[in-house]
């Protein structure tokens, strides 16, 4: 177990090497400067404040030089200044934003496993019947429905036409001044909708996924055998059969967090969240390079170290990987 | 060869398929949709970038069934030429995943050794970054362009496609028929292609028809957020972004667009979970 961990880290340095320098490429493909775009916005700004401008971002030198300059300066956890006008540390930036960001898909995380894992188990045990026709159907229309969309329809019915939610940000107007009580409740309103339609999206995958991982397993023989001892049905499903189902999702759980970092663009930018993805979405928008790099990297490293989480309590939790 | 796949589809493949009746709908679906976008222009009532001041967000109606939008075009048309779009750039962003991934699958698998690490780690590093986070920094930076749409939705989505092949190709090589083919001097090239490739294609049928899906939702997003196909051209996303600004007097403008998206993508999404479980030996009853 200790050397299967210590391999398992051991690899995580040639992977972030590798994810930097996607990264760095990646921005530096581009044409547009972002010197370019300071002075687009102010016109009087002649030939030499440019060129002082990209000495002072450090553009001027040569790509590798670059390239190694911000590496150094990462392994610090230092990733620069933001080229917005606030000229804010991105580190500063990207650390009041990633708590909203991280709860939000986690509480999502959690209702989707939640609700996947029952309707998968339904949709197995009641193979080939109805139950699991209506299922199937009702998952690929969660496959299908792109979320913006869904926000988009949720937005609409539930606070526009019904007024019962509030339809961005996250707080109401003066929340300040509310009991703990109410500010919870006013929280947790504005987090109904971004979270459902964070979730129903994946639902489709994972329970889908849970429904052939249990097909899988109802066959062995230790689930006859357990019905052959006589043990009620119910508990040969929930116990026996599930628990040994549960295993892969594990790994299923970690696959899932680039698409749900990933997805945080969409509806933060939708619903008004000031998390991640909105901050990102705002960076690519006004080229903001050191934002863009900085998120990229650290929405990469987040997937490495759940992957990292996934597969280790995989290990745990499987007694035959364990005793190796 | 050839003679015996056709024999197998024809034995095997089609009868199991042919039971599936939501498979069969989403081919069906997929089918209409190819005709409809093929036959837009003889099909479309309107000009769907003929802006007209007199129908400004009219409701639907006999002569604009899906209502017009704040220039006055005709919804209908608008949504019946995205489809062009939308199918366009499914089919050629998963071309290239499709081409990328089983070339670097091929040769991890039947190379083995430190290609394979070298190959598999370098999908490990691309599988790290949050594929749509990728996407919308490359095409922000380039200038919004459909071809650049598609080159980056194939070059972020094609890490799924080298797994599959590699794994196939992993148990293919070991079969006798390669250890014949070998014997009678055959080139690794020809091996490869002529018949690691062709048996390992199953599973990467299935995957193309899924991810032409996953695509037109990436290109519908991308566009949504006005950094996809660029108006005036119509696609499903960019309607929707001004259906999003009008959604409180016009419903009409949000319902159609989406509800094209869905469709297409749960068609396609239908028919490759029934190319997958007819292509399963152990779906056999």
């Amino acid at each position: 177990m200790t050397t299967y961990l210590l391999k398992r880290i051991a690899l995580l340095v040639p992977l972030m090497l590798g994810i930097t320098l996607i990264t760095f490429t990646v921005i530096h493909l581009a044409p547009g400067e972002p010197v370019d775009m300071q002075m687009a916005m102010n016109p009087k700004v002649g030939k030499e404040a440019r060129e002082r401008l990209t000495k002072f971002y450090g553009l001027d030198k040569p790509l590798h030089e670059q390239y190694v300059t911000w590496l150094s300066k990462l392994a610090r956890l230092d990733l620069g200044r933001s080229f917005s006008s606030d000229n804010r540390p991105v580190l500063d930036k990207i650390k009041e934003r990633l708590p909203i960001t991280l709860s939000l898909n986690i509480v999502a995380l959690v209702l989707e496993f939640g609700l996947a894992i029952p309707i998968g188990v339904m949709a197995a045990v009641y193979r080939d019947t109805w139950l699991d026709k209506g299922i199937t159907v009702f998952v690929f229309l969660g496959f299908a429905v792109p979320t913006f969309w869904l926000a988009l329809l949720l937005m609409y019915f539930f606070g526009v036409k019904l007024n019962w939610l509030p339809i961005s940000g996250l707080h109401t107007l003066g929340y300040e001044g509310y009991s703990w009580l109410s500010r919870t409740l006013d929280l947790a309103k504005h987090l109904l909708l971004p979270v459902a339609v964070a979730s129903f999206g994946s639902l489709a995958g994972v329970s889908r996924y849970m429904r052939s991982a249990m097909l899988g397993v109802i066959d062995q023989d230790y689930i006859t055998t357990a019905r052959a001892k006589g043990i009620s049905e119910r508990v040969v499903i929930w116990k026996h059969a599930l628990r040994n189902a549960l295993l892969p999702l594990i790994t299923l759980a970690g696959f899932s967090i680039p698409g749900l970092i990933g997805g945080s663009v969409i509806f933060e930018t939708i619903f008004a969240i000031p998390g991640m993805g909105q901050l990102f979405y705002q960076g690519v928008m006004s080229r903001d390079y050191p934002v863009v790099m900085g998120i990229l990297v650290i929405g990469a490293f987040l997937t490495l170290i759940g992957n990292l989480i996934a597969d280790v309590s995989y290990a745990l939790a499987d007694p035959r990987i364990r005793q190796q | 060869m050839m003679s015996l796949r056709t024999s197998y589809l024809a034995a095997v493949f089609w009868p199991r398929i042919r039971r599936n009746k939501l498979a069969i709908t989403g081919a069906v679906v997929v089918l209409m949709l190819l005709i409809a976008s093929l036959l837009a222009p003889w099909i479309a009532p309107h000009n769907p970038t003929q802006i007209n001041a007199w129908q400004v967000l009219a409701p639907p109606s006999t002569s604009h069934w899906f209502g017009t939008d704040e220039l006055g075009r005709d919804v209908f048309s608008r949504v019946l030429y995205g489809a062009r779009i939308s199918l366009k750039v499914g089919f050629v962003a998963i071309g290239i995943a499709i081409v990328l991934g089983s070339v670097v699958g091929l040769v991890a698998g039947y190379y083995g050794g430190w290609v394979d690490t070298v190959l598999m780690r370098c999908v490990d590093i691309m599988l790290c970054f949050p594929a749509f986070f990728l996407i919308l920094a490359i095409i922000t930076f380039l200038e919004p362009s459909i071809w650049y749409i598609m080159a980056v939705i194939g070059l972020t989505g094609w890490m799924g496609v080298a797994r599959l092949v590699r794994a196939e190709a992993l148990s293919i090589r070991e079969m006798d028929y390669v250890m014949a083919a070998r014997c009678i001097g055959c080139s690794n090239l020809r091996i490869i292609l002529r018949h690691i490739l062709p048996n390992a294609l199953s599973p990467v049928l299935v995957a193309a028809t899924l991810g032409v899906a996953g695509a037109i939702l990436t290109e519908s997003s991308l566009s949504f957020l006005g950094i996809g196909v660029q108006p005036p051209t119509p696609s499903w996303g960019n309607i929707l972004t001004s259906g999003k600004d009008y959604i409180e007097f016009a419903w009409w403008l949000s319902l159609f667009p989406g509800l094209a998206i869905l469709v297409t993508v749960f068609a396609y999404n239908l028919l490759g979970e029934g190319i997958r479980d007819a292509l399963d030996p152990r779906t056999d009853k």
